[in-house]
Order: C-alpha cells, then structure tokens, then sequence
C-alpha cells in the first residue's frame, strides 16, 4: 500500500497528523456486534504475562531488576514475550518485566529503589553518578531555599517531581507511522536552521533542544532495527502501524519514568489503516483485533522502577498509558471509529485492567451505540473514565487531544505541560487559623496572619486570613515549581518524546489542590454553624466543637457548593499571578491521585469535624457519608466548580453498587448513559465510574489470589485493587458508596 | 410538605432516572414496610413546594427521555392538596411525575392530581383476599385498592402494579391467578413490578424499638420467583422483577 491511496491535505506538506485523521476518518455508528474475541495467539501470550505479573506480585512487586545499564531509547536487546506468537514485537528491555534504572531524575531514587529489593546499581555507575554526573534531582536541590524545604517537608506541597521524572509530556507518537523517522528528522533540521541569533538563553536552549531530539529519533531508528523493523520509512499497513506507533511509546518509556507515560488518541488514527486494510481484504476482523489486544497487552507490561515511598502517593505501581478514546471533531462528526471499540473489547478479551487508562472522551453527540457500549465496558470492568469533551475542545481550543496523567487535557503534537503535584489547601486553611503556623509542628510558615483567640471562629476573619495564606502557599508553590522545571529540562530532558511534537510547544504548568471538600465543609461550618477552635498550650488548634447545623458538600446546596468553588477560583486566581518558567501557562486540577490518604495524615483536626489524621475524599468528591441526598445531588456539586479556574481538570470519583444503578443490565446501561449526558451537561470535567460490590472487595481483600485483575477507578487512573497498601483499600472501601434507600 | 427524605438517584421507583421524594406519614403499617421510619404522620420536615421544583429542575439532565420525579412514602396521597400545585409546577417545567401509592384515599383532591398531573400511578396491590389485606396492613377494605384502580382506569392514564411477593403469604398460584384475571382487562396497567419480599428493613423496625412481625416469613427462592413471573405473564403485557 502506498501513502498515496490517502486522501491528501495539508498533511502531505508538513507535519500535521490532525489534517490526515480528519481527512481519512471513517466514523462508526453501528453496535460492538462486530467485535470478535482474541485470537489463540493471544491467548498464549496472555497467559504468559498472567503468569508473569503473578510471580511479580508474590515477589515483592518486582519480577526482575536491572542494575547494569542505563535505559535509554537504544539500550538493551530485543524483548520478546514468545517470539513466535507474536505480531507486535517491542518489551522495553531483554526481558519481560524487567525494571530497569533511569539515573537522570535521580540516582539517590534508584539506589533506594534497588536497596529495597536487596541488590545495587554497578559499582561504575555508583562512582560516575556521586562524583561525576548531576541529575535533576541534585539540581533541584542545590536551587531549593529553606522555605520551600520547609513547606515540602511538612506537607504543604507534596508529591513533587523533583526526585523522579516528572512525566505528562505526551509525544505525538502516531508521527512515526503516519511519516517515518527520516522525515521527522528532516523537519527538525529544518526546524533548528530557523532558530536563530541574537543568542539569548532561551534561543541557546532551543536550539540544543533540537539538537538532543535529533539524536533522540536517530537512536528510534536503532531500536526498530533490533527488531528487524524500519522506521525510517511511513507504515505501509495497519499491523506496521501499530507497531510503529507502539516503537515511539516504547522509546518514550525507555528513556523517562514519568509518573504519566500517556499515549495520547492513537484509535483514532490507526483506525485509518486497519478500515483501508480491511476494505483492501487483506486482512480479517480477527487480525485487526489481535494487533490491538497485543499493542495493549504490551502497554499493559510496561514497568518502572519505584521506590516503596513512591506507592503512597501514587499507589498500585501506576503509568498513566493513557489512551483518550472517542470525542468529536470541531466540524461536527464523531470520532469514534470501530477502533474506539477494539480498544475497549481488550478489557474483555484480555479482561479488566489499569492500564492502558481508557478515557472517553464524551459528548451528548456520540453514537448512542458507542454510548451504551462505552457504559456496559464500564459496569462490566470499572476500568474506564469519563470526560467531556464538548467542554475541552471548546475551551482549549483543539479537536486533536490526549489526556495526560489522570485527566488533563493536552494537545497533540502542538503542546506539553509541567506537571506540577499538588498542595494542600486544608493545610492552608488551617494556617488562616493558627497565625500563619502549621498546625502539627507549630513552625511559622507565612507572616502577616494574626493569631486569632477569639471563642468561636469569624467567618469574615478567616477568609481574609485564609486569603494572604494562598497567596503566600501560592508563592512558594510557584518557585518550587519553577526551579523543578528547569532542572528536568536542563538535565534530564523529553528528547525523545519532544522529537515528536513541534519545536519550541506551548507549554501549561499544571499546578493542584487537594483537600477542597475539607476546606468547603469548614468554610460552611464556620458561616451557618458556629465554630469553636479547641487550642493546645501553644495556641494551636487540635479540635474544633461545631455548634448547629450547616450544608455539606456533595447535597447540591449552594450555600455551600459556592464555597467549594470560590476557593478553587481564588487559589487559581493567586497562581495565574505568579511567573512560570518558559512563561508556562498557569492551569490548576482538583485532583489527588491516592495522596488524599497521605495528605490526611499529615494534616490536623479541621474545622469541619473531621478528626487529624483522617484521609481527604479524593479529588475534587465530597467527604464520605456527606452527601446524604444520593448520586445526582453528590455530581452537581461537583460540577458546580468552574472548569475556567481548574483547567487542568476536576476529577470525580463515583461509585455505586449494581443494583442501585438499575434493576437489570439494559436498565444500568441506560441508566449510567444517561447520568453520564446529565453530569456533562452541568459542565462538569471528569468522571472515574466503579460499578462494584462493597463485599467483592472485602472478599479480595482476604483473597488477593483469586482476584489478580480485579480493577477500581481512583481519582483519575484505575488500579489493581489488590496492588494497593491495606490501608488505601480500606479507604476506597469506605468512601461513599451509592445505595438507594 | 412533610418530607421524611430525598434520593437524588433513583432507579427502583417508575422509569428512568428519579428524584424520589419520600413524603412522611402512613395509615397503614405493613408487616414487610422497609421504610418503617416514614410512617409516623409526626415526624419529617416541612419542605416549600417551589423548594422542591428547584431542587427537580437541577435534577432534569440526569432525567433523561424516561425519568422524572417520584413521590414515594409514607402515603403520598395524605397530602394530595400540597401536591397538586407540585406536580402542576412540574409539568409546566416539563418533568414526568410518578406517584407510588397503596391507593386507600379517593377524595376530590387525589382525584384532581391524579387526573390532572400525575402521569404514572404505581398503585400497590397488597392482596387479593380481605382477610390477606387485613393481615398485612393492619386494616380492613381491601375494595379500596380496586375502586382506586378502577378510577384510573376509567380516566385512562398510565398505571403500573406492584406487588411483594411473600412465600406462602402472597405467593401462591391462587393469589396470583386471582390477581391477573381481575386486571387483565384493564388498559392502562403497563406493566407488573414484582417485589421479593426481603430482610433488609427489619434493622430499621428495630431501631424504632418496634417488633418485626414477619421474622418467620422467608425469601423466594429463584424457581419460586420465576413460578410467579410465568403466571403473571398469562395476563400482563410485562412483568418484572424489581
């Protein structure tokens, strides 16, 4: 097949694989009637991966350690699971599973990671990295001052990238199969001769940017060779197609262990190839659907190395292959092909998983087929989320998106962001409260706040304090931020997932909060309640005695809702204030991974009632057992809070109970499409879906054997519930379940 | 209105998606009530009737083509004067409204909500036998049920029955065969919901310091509920279980 039989546009003339995906759609109305099981081949290899990640769990999380050699795009032989029974090759070493070191975001990091599992990097290694190479990590904290160690340390901002890599650069990695490396590289160089003097800092830096991705997509064709495969031509067939697009997320995922590795929209462009090959009767429908259960299968095995205090903030050993399935196009047609179901039929042919983490991109315009099968795909496996796509591609501009991470939309190709954690606002309420000091250790952490002794909290106070503590909270946040940024790119740079997205991107720095139910809850106890502050000998708050009632959010109360949002405008308004690295746009997510569990740890009793230590809800949900009017109540306070301020995403975590979502399976599928239209239409952002049993997990609980893929959605991403510490299983499994009376 | 409670998300109570909203006080005092706590004509809180439209329209994206609003209970009946200028609001704002109902009241005022506003009545047949209806509900004139059903077969509407199914109680091919033929004539009964008595109210009769009456009475097995459903389906357009 020649590049010719595609209908042309200005993606013939310059890298623009959004013009050949528009061009060449051919847009799916019909059922998943088509979908075809795995094929034998699969099977076999599946079972050897079941097999693998079995040994993996019994051994300590890790199967096996390389403490040789340095990943990069190139390092390491060909990988095979079982040769023959494969049609998409690419393991991201020798072996399966194998955990391999990335020094460049920190040596210290993989020492500890190695140590932990009894062995150490190579003695040449150790020498080079403490007495010769700089990584970002030492970078980062050569730069720090005390005050951002002060408020890193004590749980203010946590969660940094600033010892490991901090990820969410999505490259455009349908570029290699849509124009082969040799022209990319030819675009580079064309790129690099414009950028020109007067030599300034960020025309230096550019200019070596391009040079390192270069050689980046120099080493991509050096991997394809390994396995016998030429990248430096287009893909000429759908099954190269895949593998061309899996070879550039391979190199991504060799080079950097970002906390988010995602994907992008791939379904939607390989859907072009595989419908052509199809029309062409070259290949069956059973062959489309084995390169896509194995382009998954291999996504599914992708494997960094992590330190065990990684776990508490991002639990069950996550990678964020995150794959936005779906959408519409800005003219008005769907972007759903029959790929967008082959993805989704991996989760029963190979059965449910985490990873890749399947977003859909929803509209009240998709195909009604594609909806109901996007909902049965989610009850039946609670491995997918939700996210509205009629209010990204209208608020940020693009139709041609990935999510990166858990929920943050991203341009394809045009630009990236700076991951950026998240801080604690309940923390920072709480500074409003005790004179600017931390709670738990009493350390003076902002000045300008004055210490309040009166009997029971003033509502206008505390605002007008908590006020001056987010615009400090926001200040530092910033210049941790900033010095992060320039560290990765200066020592442990994207090369090869920037190689693939246009020279000099617009950036975002995606900053976060978490805690924002704590701080709505307590905002409404201190306005319709009233508050008193129980203080230790040193003046600090250790209790609060609540006096009356006051709404909750999570009951679609706006005395309340209004509070949550307010707080989630003012942070932001603080941030977008401040002046980012590479002038970075400054967006914010409501968003907490499964930190909200170590967040709650290091925060005092608040306001609200909820007693020090105990876990947050997660994202942007309201507490558990607050919302007491039900699901639909519980999602429009959600969607209350304004996408405009939290634009890097609003994630929402539902669960519920199969029987409470309809009386028999047509009845949920419709039930949970219809929820899904209504929450969207309240222009809300993001929706995690679990359709489970409170007693299937307390039953996995006791018997992690027998539920190997049982999978939940967190805030954001989904996880093997048995990969998660005892302690974050029991706080999923007492978060709100929807039960009705 | 007197309101015992509010479920934003209900799937149980008429189609689609429902705001339920669950109105306090009952005559009755059913053996099997799961909701025991909603029939004290004391208790609950006094809700404005715009209150609740607002609360409804918030509701409506969720509602979707088939869902709307449900007054469940308690008797919701007991206060058809507050609820006819509920249910009036609610159609002008264009949201389906149910009424789930044990059908004792026939008075000028349930006549006009029912015949003006309501758009489905679930009207629940507690027995065919007036010694059964004695016994279940603690009150005699099991006729009522059938006069109520009668009237809204007569004003055409749209009507859904429930029934609990009760081993031995309820569940017996006599019952049930007494049950289809007295309403297989009726038009406007779109379907059957069957309820399989269950245990999970029994907490809450306890907890009002109440005895459960029904302690020796069991659940159906499967064979039993699907025995149920094959006879019913002799004489209604659709049963289902619930």
């Amino acid at each position: 097949m020649e590049v010719k039989q595609f209908k042309p546009g200005k993606w013939i003339d310059a890298i623009d694989v959004r013009d050949f995906v528009i061009n060449n759609i051919t847009p799916y109305y019909g059922t998943h009637e088509f979908l075809v099981g795995p094929s034998a081949r699969t099977e076999k290899l599946w079972d050897i991966c079941k097999a693998a990640t079995k040994e993996e769990r019994q051994n300590n999380g890790v199967r096996s350690l390389d403490t040789e050699t340095i990943s990069t795009v190139s390092a390491f032989n060909a990988g095979y699971i079982d040769k023959a029974n494969e049609v998409i090759v690419g393991l991201q070493t020798d072996e399966l599973l194998k955990r391999t070191m990335k020094p460049f975001g920190g040596f210290k990091v993989v020492q500890k990671a190695l140590s932990e599992h009894g062995v150490k990097p190579n003695d040449n290694l150790t020498e080079l990295f403490s007495k010769y190479v700089k990584t970002h990590n030492d970078g980062v904290f050569s730069a720090y001052n005390a005050e951002i160690k002060k408020f890193r340390s004590l749980g203010f901002l946590t969660g940094l990238p600033d010892n490991y890599a901090r990820g969410r650069v999505i490259g455009d990695y349908r570029r290699i199969a849509l124009y082969g490396i040799n022209a990319l590289i030819e675009a580079k160089k064309a790129d690099k001769a414009k950028i020109v003097g007067p030599m300034t800092d960020a025309v230096i830096r550019l200019r070596e940017e391009v040079a390192d991705q270069i050689t980046a997509l120099k080493e991509m064709i050096e991997l394809g060779a390994k396995y016998n495969l030429d990248l430096t031509r287009p893909a000429e067939n759908a099954r190269e197609a895949v593998q061309w697009t899996y070879m550039a997320y391979l190199a991504a995922v060799k080079e950097q262990d970002g906390a988010a590795m995602s994907l992008g929209n791939v379904s939607t462009f390989l859907d072009i190839y595989i419908e052509n090959d199809l029309q062409e009767g070259l290949i069956t429908e059973e062959e489309a659907q084995e390169y896509i259960d194995q382009f998954v299968m291999k996504l599914r095995m992708v494997r960094h190395l992590r330190m065990s205090a990684y776990d508490e903030i991002f639990a069950g050993d996550p990678t964020w292959v995150t794959e936005a399935i779906g959408g519409m196009f800005d003219d008005g047609r769907t972007k759903v092909t029959k790929t967008s179901f082959r993805f989704l039929n991996t989760l029963y042919n190979l059965g449910p998983s985490p990873e890749p983490n399947m977003t859909i991109l929803w509209s009240e315009r998709l195909p009604q087929n594609f909806k109901n099968f996007c909902a049965k795909v989610s009850i039946d496996t609670s491995s997918i989320q939700f996210e509205n796509d009629e209010m990204m591609r209208t608020n940020r501009g693009s139709d041609d998106y990935g999510i990166a991470c858990c929920v943050s939309y991203q341009e394809l190709g045009k630009s990236i962001q700076f991951f950026g954690a998240r801080t604690n606002l309940a923390k920072t309420l709480l500074l409003a409260i005790n004179g600017g000091r931390c709670e738990i250790t009493g350390t003076q952490m902002v000045d300008g706040i004055e210490p309040c002794d009166c009997e029971y909290l003033d509502y206008d106070k505390v605002m007008a304090n908590f006020k001056i503590a987010m615009k400090e909270v926001a200040r530092v946040y910033n210049d941790s931020m900033n010095i992060i940024h320039y560290m990765h790119d200066k020592y442990y740079y994207e090369k090869a997932q920037m190689a693939l997205i246009d020279t000099n991107p617009s950036i975002n720095i995606a900053y976060g909060i978490a805690g924002l139910s704590i701080v709505a809850d307590s905002l409404s106890a201190i306005k319709y309640a009233k508050v008193k502050p129980i203080r230790n000998e040193d003046g600090l708050t250790v209790d609060f005695k609540i006096e009356g009632e006051f709404p909750c959010y999570g009951n679609d109360d706006d005395r309340v809702d209004a509070l949550a949002a307010k707080a989630v405008a003012d942070f932001n308004d603080e941030l977008k204030k401040l002046p980012v690295y590479k002038n970075a746009e400054p967006t914010m997510s409501v968003l907490t991974i499964t930190s909200n569990v170590v967040y709650g740890k290091k925060t005092g009793a608040t306001p609200d009632g909820r007693a020090k230590g105990v876990p947050f809800a997660p994202g942007a949900n309201p507490m558990h057992g607050r919302d007491s009017q039900g699901a639909i109540a519980s999602l429009n306070s959600v969607a209350k809070i304004d996408y405009k301020d939290s634009q890097d995403g609003i994630s929402n975590t539902f669960s519920i109970v199969p029987k409470s979502l309809g009386a028999d399976t047509e009845e949920r599928i419709e039930n949970l499409a219809t929820i899904l239209d209504g929450y969207f239409s309240r222009n809300a952002h993001h929706l995690n879906v679990n359709v489970l049993d409170k007693e299937t997990l307390l039953d996995a609980m006791e018997h992690p054997e027998e539920y190997p893929q049982l999978t939940i959605r967190v805030s954001g991403y989904a996880v093997n519930f048995v990969r998660l510490t005892k302690e974050q299983q029991m706080e999923v499994i007492t978060r709100s379940f929807h039960e009705s009376i | 209105m007197r309101v015992h409670s509010i479920e934003s998300f209900g799937t149980h109570d008429g189609p689609g998606i429902r705001m339920v909203v669950f109105l306090q006080g009952c005559k009755l005092k059913c053996l099997y009530c799961h909701n025991p706590d909603t029939i004290d004509t004391h208790g609950g809180k006094e809700y404005h009737v715009e209150e609740l439209v607002q609360m409804a329209i918030k509701k409506k994206p969720y509602f979707g083509k088939k869902g709307g609003v449900t007054v469940s209970g308690g008797e919701p009946l007991l206060q058809s004067k507050e609820l006819i200028p509920f249910f009036k609001r609610l159609k002008e704002e264009g949201i389906h409204t149910n009424i789930d109902t044990n059908g004792r009241l026939l008075n000028h005022f349930t006549e006009e909500l029912l015949d003006e506003y309501a758009d489905l009545v679930m009207l629940d047949i507690k027995h065919m036998t007036e010694e059964g209806y004695k016994y279940i509900t603690g009150k005699k004139n099991k006729e009522t049920t059938f006069t109520f059903a009668k009237h809204r077969e007569a004003s055409g509407k749209k009507m859904w029955l429930r029934y609990v199914l009760i081993p031995g109680i309820t569940n017996t091919p006599e019952l049930l065969h007494e049950m289809g033929a007295y309403f297989k004539d009726y038009k406007t009964i779109e379907k059957i919901e069957i309820q399989p008595y269950h245990k999970l109210g029994i907490h809450k009769w306890e907890s009002l310091g109440w005895e459960y009456q029904l302690k020796d009475a069991r659940e159906n097995t499967k064979e039993e509920i699907d025995a149920a459903v094959a006879i019913l389906q002799n004489y209604f357009k659709e049963v289902k279980v619930n």
